[in-house]
């Protein structure tokens, strides 16, 4: 069977396995059946895929005589696409083992286990897509199963409204998608991918093709400031889902924009890469503050996703620039470490959300507030949110610091750009993206210490189990991919590089034979990193230090209270909650990114009545753009009310009026 | 035979930065002290409190969970690695090749994370404050670090410290502007990475004014110790650091034998001794400033990170 055929054929077992959910609904049995059966089909599908990337069994395309009937649907697979099934398809599969455990706590699993085989099919299918037809068709198709998911749930409150946005924002980013690819098909309109590859774009329609692919690109994967329904949606869904949206189909999002403009479009021009730069740094830096402020767990990650999608598109802006300079090497040196980037981030963020479900199941409370001490009642998942929350703290030997490497080493190599505009761009950016950086190792601080270290804030959590072992294996293998791939970078390199050669024409050196693993982006002399004698040094060090002090040293260890400062505070209340451990960074950038502000009310002595004391916060983004679009629309919808309570006899003279100025604007144009 | 001398130089480098920090420590208390006319404690002093520190016993609090009995011996390892990659009296040492200076200040990034997380363990205000403000002081030292470093990257043409540290010591590099900006804002980053005056008081006992010390106030005993002892290796790891690039004097390059690396060695001791004298000397003539000045002056240091970076983008010649 030809790669294109087989991931074809999991396609079609997922959307048999949705139909499936839908007959088998409220069976007892059904959500082991669909998470088993959904598990089973993304492992030969993630195989398929694997053999294809590291293999380049690619094969020719595969042509269905469904959709358009001129054209039919055409599916390919290229290196590319392999890449993205990868990372779609590990994504499900870790997603579907533990759905296998979280499934069962859920109390309406008939309205997420027809949808989710469906939105994996989705995923999958726009990847695979090979014309802009099934192309849109798939996208939307994705999008509306991921609504279904984000409405499971819609009577707990702020769903609907989440799904809301959620659906104005996708049609709004399917419609851009749609002129980009009215643009790209030209007057001829061959919708073919290969068909729009051979043609030539004018760089008028290059322009509005980069402009509208990132409102399109950008809106799915959550691009600043087009980003503001990712936030209420993704932690809307089961938390299995929200992995996967967070971690998976913004990566689709990411694809489609990768597909576009570095393959679709031709050779890029050195300002485009202008746009994506900032862009991209803005929204690494605006995401990572909005989850500092943010005290639900999963919206704080949900807010992380948009910093790392910001991270990503800095990067591919960094390789557009080269690329457009004729930099091959530096080139693939950024698009590896944006790829790299993607990789990382479905892991980590995976394994983050399933965390959050996990906490979830066992104590009810996305608050953080109402969460603290879990490390004690439920030790596995504690260790493996740690290990997630090191990694997407870029913090060495894990993955998150591999790519973070790479991307300054790309912006070292920039000063050979020739153009001014990104030679201050570039170091500007590279400014924001440490800022980022340091800032996510801030607020992963502030969410694992607030959630699991402490003392117990809620009876809830104070009375946590441990999940069950399907969530715990899934975790477990998520935070092992994270080790593996910060340890062992120079094999993830190595399998990046036939995506490199097939998009940019040139790939980063081969990294397997180095010694001792090392990865060398240029040269040894100017760079090398080495995550596994990283480790090792690490775990030598440690071991070395415990074994002298547990030799040598006092063994004598005494429990006692906590120093209180000679007052004791006996309320769990009193500790630091996610709040206050914000509030410097609030005072530091929020007074001018949220214009937040601190009000207390102290009453005056004597008065008995308690203190209170109130943050205001301001999502500048949604004041400034979306609530004067949203009035404008209320303003507009309530006028034209007037025209649904007329006569019959104004409604005729309504129409005659409007035929006869429609003849005359014919009649005066001709 | 080449493998087995650079393991025994690496080795001594190891066992070196280990023997003097505490020996530096106890060196700028003693300065300080006399600098403010007080007799002040013996220069010894540090390694006789880490040794009563080993043999006291360890005071937990009640709900202190692994993370918090763990911490200390993670934070010393990741200090510890990053020290043994910073060239102090020789360049092109073994471990130089594993890790570039990017991965310094992650790996003092990881040592920070895990005490902080240590900070929120036990759930007291105490270690939350200290926590809250060591995270904040580090979102902003932490860019500044990086800025500083794409900016001896861009002179040097590389992130590894031992081809930086070479290029420095064996070429005529002259007077560069952006160099002397980094400096500057390398001295303040590390001003505020070690706790020192004025960022925080490493000798205050007003938990309320301090950061560092607030955040570790619950250890004891050995666990103390290794804190401690991490925080000795940083102040010697940042003065290495700052001397290994921009003072190279004397600094043995890679191979040249046991004479070049004792002179070296001699020189590194003598460059420590300088540093620390200019540390204590500042730190008498400087009062600490409010909590939030702190983002003024590590805001200055990253602006004159980037502005360095930029001049370099500009021209290398700068």
């Amino acid at each position: 069977m030809s790669p294109v055929a087989l991931q074809m054929s999991c396609v079609a077992g997922l959307l048999a396995i949705a139909l499936l959910a839908i007959v088998l609904s409220r069976a007892a049995s059904a959500t082991a059946v669909v998470y088993g059966a959904t598990l089973a089909i993304c492992g030969i599908a993630l195989f398929g895929a694997l053999r294809s990337l590291i293999g380049g069994m690619n094969g020719p395309g595969l042509s269905l005589p469904i959709g358009l009937p001129w054209l039919g649907a055409h599916f390919r697979i290229d290196a590319l696409a392999s890449f993205f099934l990868v990372v779609v398809n590990l994504g499900g599969a870790t997603a579907s083992l533990y759905g296998l455990g979280y499934g069962r706590h859920d109390h309406a699993p008939h309205r997420v286990l027809p949808f989710f085989p469906a939105f994996l099919a989705g995923m999958n299918l726009v990847v695979l897509a090979d014309d802009a037809f099934s192309y849109l068709l798939c996208w939307e198709f994705m999008s509306l199963a991921s609504w279904a998911l984000v409405m499971a749930h819609h009577r707990e409150p702020g769903n609907a409204n989440a799904g809301y946005v959620y659906l104005v924002m996708a049609s709004f980013g399917t419609l851009a998608l749609l002129l980009v690819f009215g643009l790209l098909a030209g007057p001829a309109g061959d919708y073919g991918f290969s068909a729009i590859r051979a043609a030539q774009h004018t760089p008028y329609a290059a322009t509005l093709v980069l402009i509208l692919m990132l409102l399109g690109a950008g809106s799915k994967a959550g691009l600043v400031p087009l980003h503001v329904w990712l936030p209420l949606a993704h932690p809307a869904a089961p938390s299995h889902v929200s992995a996967l949206m967070s971690g998976v189909m913004t990566k689709v999002a990411i694809y489609g924009f990768i597909r576009v403009i570095f393959d679709l479009l031709g050779p890029p021009t050195w300002w485009a890469s202008v746009v994506v730069l900032i862009l991209g740094g803005i929204t690494a830096v605006m995401g990572i503050l909005y989850a500092m402020m943010e005290k639900d767990l999963k919206r704080l990650l949900a807010y992380s996703t948009i910093e790392n999608v910001g991270v990503i598109f800095a990067s591919l802006g960094l390789a557009l620039a080269f690329q457009a300079n004729g930099l091959k090497l530096a080139a693939a040196l950024a698009f590896t470490a944006a790829l790299f980037h993607v990789l990382n981030h479905s892991f980590f963020k995976s394994l983050l959300f399933f965390g959050a479900g996990a906490v979830l199941t066992a104590t009810g409370e996305r608050d953080m507030d109402k969460l603290g001490g879990l490390i004690h009642r439920m030790p596995l998942t504690s260790f493996v949110v740690l290990v997630g929350c090191v990694a997407i703290s870029a913090l060495p030997p894990f993955n998150g610091f591999v790519s973070e490497w790479l991307m300054f080493q790309a912006v070292l190599q920039s000063p050979e750009l020739p153009q001014w505009a990104l030679k201050i761009t570039v170091p500007a950016v590279g400014a924001l993206l440490a800022l980022a950086a340091a800032l996510a190792a801030a607020c992963f601080v502030k969410a694992y210490g607030v959630t699991f270290l402490g003392r117990p804030r809620s009876t809830e959590a104070e009375t946590a189990v441990e999940v069950d072992r399907y969530s715990l294996v899934a975790m477990f293998i998520l935070a092992a991919l994270c080790l593996l791939a910060g340890i062992l970078p120079g094999l993830v390199i190595d399998a990046l590089s036939p995506v490199a050669v097939e998009i940019l024409g040139g790939a980063m050196p081969i990294q397997v034979n180095e010694p001792w693993l090392s990865i060398v982006p240029i040269a040894e002399s100017r760079s090398s990193y080495n995550g596994l004698l990283v480790m090792v040094f690490i775990t030598i060090s440690a071991s070395l230090a415990v074994f002298i002090i547990h030799r040598f040293a006092s063994h004598a260890l005494r429990r006692g209270p906590a120093w209180g400062c000679g007052f004791s505070d006996s309320t769990p209340a009193a500790q630091y909650s996610a709040a206050s451990f914000a509030q410097p960074i609030r005072r530091v950038f929020g007074t001018l990114v949220f214009h937040a502000r601190d009000h207390v009310d102290m009453p005056a002595p004597g008065d008995t009545r308690p203190a209170r004391f109130r943050i205001e916060l301001h999502d500048l983004v949604w004041e400034g753009l979306y609530q004067p679009i949203v009035g404008a629309v209320g303003f507009s919808a309530d006028r034209l009310n007037r025209l649904q309570f007329l006569t019959i006899r104004r409604y005729l003279s309504l129409v005659f009026a409007t035929l006869v100025t429609l003849l005359l604007v014919l009649a005066i144009w001709s | 035979m080449v493998v087995i001398s650079d393991i025994i130089v690496q080795g001594v480098q190891m066992l070196l930065v280990l023997l003097l920090a505490p020996l530096l420590t106890g060196f700028v208390r003693k300065l300080k002290a006399r600098l403010v006319r007080r007799q002040g404690a013996s220069i010894f002093q540090p390694y006789r409190d880490l040794l009563r520190l080993l043999r006291k016993e360890v005071v937990l609090a009640d709900n202190a969970s692994w993370l918090f009995r763990v911490t200390p011996y993670v934070t010393f390892a990741a200090i510890w690695v990053a020290a043994a990659l910073v060239p102090t009296f020789a360049t092109g040492l073994l471990f130089n090749w594993t890790a570039d200076l990017i991965a310094i200040v992650a790996l003092l990034g990881s040592a920070r994370f895990f005490l902080a997380l240590a900070g929120m363990d036990i759930g007291t205000s105490f270690g939350g404050i200290g926590s809250s403000r060591e995270v904040m002081i580090a979102a902003l030292a932490e860019p500044a670090m990086l800025l500083i470093f794409f900016c001896m990257a861009l002179v040097a043409g590389s992130t590894q410290l031992s081809t930086v540290a070479n290029f420095m010591a064996s070429s005529y590099i002259g007077l560069r502007v952006s160099l002397g900006m980094a400096v500057i804002a390398l001295i303040m980053v590390a001003l505020a990475e070690n706790a020192r005056i004025p960022v925080d008081n490493p000798a205050t006992h007003l938990e309320l004014t301090m950061v560092h010390e607030a955040m570790v106030l619950e250890y004891s005993g050995r666990h103390l110790a290794m804190i401690e002892f991490g925080a000795f290796l940083k102040l010697l790891l940042y003065i290495s650091l700052i001397a290994c690039v921009f003072l190279p004097w004397k600094i043995a390059l890679f191979g040249t034998g046991p004479l070049a690396y004792t002179v070296g060695a001699a020189a590194y001791v003598v460059k420590l001794a300088v540093a620390g004298f200019l540390l204590a000397l500042f730190e008498t003539a400087t009062a600490k400033m409010r909590v939030f000045r702190i983002p003024q002056f590590l805001g200055a240091a990253l602006m004159l990170g980037l502005l360095g970076t930029l001049l370099l983008f500009v021209s290398r010649s700068f």
